[in-house]
């Protein structure tokens, strides 16, 4: 019980001192660009998608456990973590046979 | 076509399987048929009206309306499911005993329908809108007929799997039916809260708390179809975090302990040990 509140602290100090790490990944052609990236553990990090294609695409992580359309010639913000080490795919989720990617946490 | 269908499948599920229940939970209600179909059309229109506004709801707020829109609608079925849920603690024992004795529906169900319409028509929605942006950004690289192919494929896929659910149910035996669909209910709506909160973790308005309790993906991947079924039925979720978890509980609980404290009050809850 006290690791959890401790927790909880530490998540809501977290989100209090919003100056997090910031990623841009683009959609180009239906391909993620870079389709992988590498981010800090334990840490809150900002994640800016750019779909530069004209036409939309649904950002979708089962395992960060984030979806997300993003129209045509317009971009996102999606915030993810703190995370542990490991690696992390996700996919355009209509256009799944070319854009995949993975975000590696270290 | 074939990767259309599959898409269009998988978001049509959601939706399906929530008619389904919904359908199933207000046996011998009259006039339930309308008012699900009805639900569902409004749906299918609201989708087509969010599809288009979809630019101008993903800028707003800056940058996290999207999210907010996903949250508000996944809220508001929650407590359209959890009136249903309370009005079934009050009404249920009535409707079973007509059940069983395969007289009438009951007129007085109104208000309950009108409720889970509704539910049905912010399912409908959220999935539709998305299945309909998906449609249009095919439709740009893809021949229009292997589109509209794919997209009834898809659709009938889906709503097949839904008909199978509703005809499972019906066979449950009468003196456990409104017992089963209430469980369904509850995890249903337990489901969407979880979901509710995700959103609003990823629009950074909720701290995740613990990002990651487990991760089950490598057991049951939320991708394969046993694992969307369960997605939709009880909100499983590989990866959930502790804000996740604890609003699935939270919802289990509350709706729990109201239905229970509404039952005492009205004494109108099935029990199966009193139904022969």
């Amino acid at each position: 019980m006290r690791a959890f509140l401790a927790l909880c602290c530490f998540a809501v100090a977290g989100a209090a001192f919003a100056d997090e790490p910031t990623f841009e990944i683009a959609i180009r052609d239906h391909r993620f660009v870079p389709n992988e990236i590498t981010v800090p553990a334990g840490q809150k990090v900002k994640l800016i998608v750019k779909n530069e294609d004209a036409t939309p695409e649904e950002f979708e992580s089962k395992r960060l456990n984030r979806e997300k359309v993003i129209p045509g010639r317009s971009q996102a913000t999606i915030y993810i973590g703190p995370l542990r080490p490991g690696e992390y795919p996700f996919v355009g989720e209509f256009n799944e046979s070319t854009a995949t990617g993975k975000i590696v946490v270290k | 076509m074939f990767a259309t269908a599959v898409i269009v499948f998988r978001e049509t599920l959601e939706a399906a399987l929530i008619v389904s229940i919904v359908l199933a939970a207000t046996r011998g209600v009259a006039g339930r048929r309308r008012w699900v179909g009805g639900g569902v059309a409004a749906g299918i229109a609201g989708a087509l009206v969010i599809a288009a506004l979809t630019e101008a709801i993903a800028g707003a707020l800056q940058g996290i309306g999207q999210e907010l829109f996903n949250a508000a609608i996944l809220i508001a079925a929650v407590v359209m499911l959890a009136w249903h849920h309370l009005w079934m603690a009050a009404h249920g024992r009535k409707l079973a005993s007509r059940l069983r004795r395969l007289s009438d529906s009951v007129r007085e169900g109104g208000a309950t329908l009108a409720a889970l319409s509704f539910a049905v028509t912010l399912a409908v929605l959220r999935e539709g809108a998305e299945t309909v942006l998906f449609i249009q950004s095919v439709a740009t690289s893809e021949p229009l007929r292997n589109v509209l192919a794919g997209l009834a494929l898809g659709v009938t896929g889906g709503a097949a799997l839904g008909a199978l659910l509703y005809l499972g149910l019906v066979h449950v035996p009468v003196r456990h039916f409104f017992r089963v669909t209430g469980w369904m209910i509850v995890a249903l709506a337990a489901g969407l809260a979880a979901q509710a909160a995700r959103f609003l973790e990823q629009a950074n308005v909720l701290p995740p708390i613990v990002p990651e309790l487990w991760d089950t993906s490598p057991i049951l991947s939320e991708a394969s179809l046993p694992g969307q079924l369960l997605h939709v039925l009880v909100g499983y979720t590989p990866a959930p975090s502790g804000l996740q978890f604890m609003c699935y509980v939270a919802t289990i609980a509350t709706l729990i302990i109201a239905a229970r404290w509404r039952s005492t009050m009205t004494g109108g809850r099935p029990r199966p040990a009193q139904a022969t």
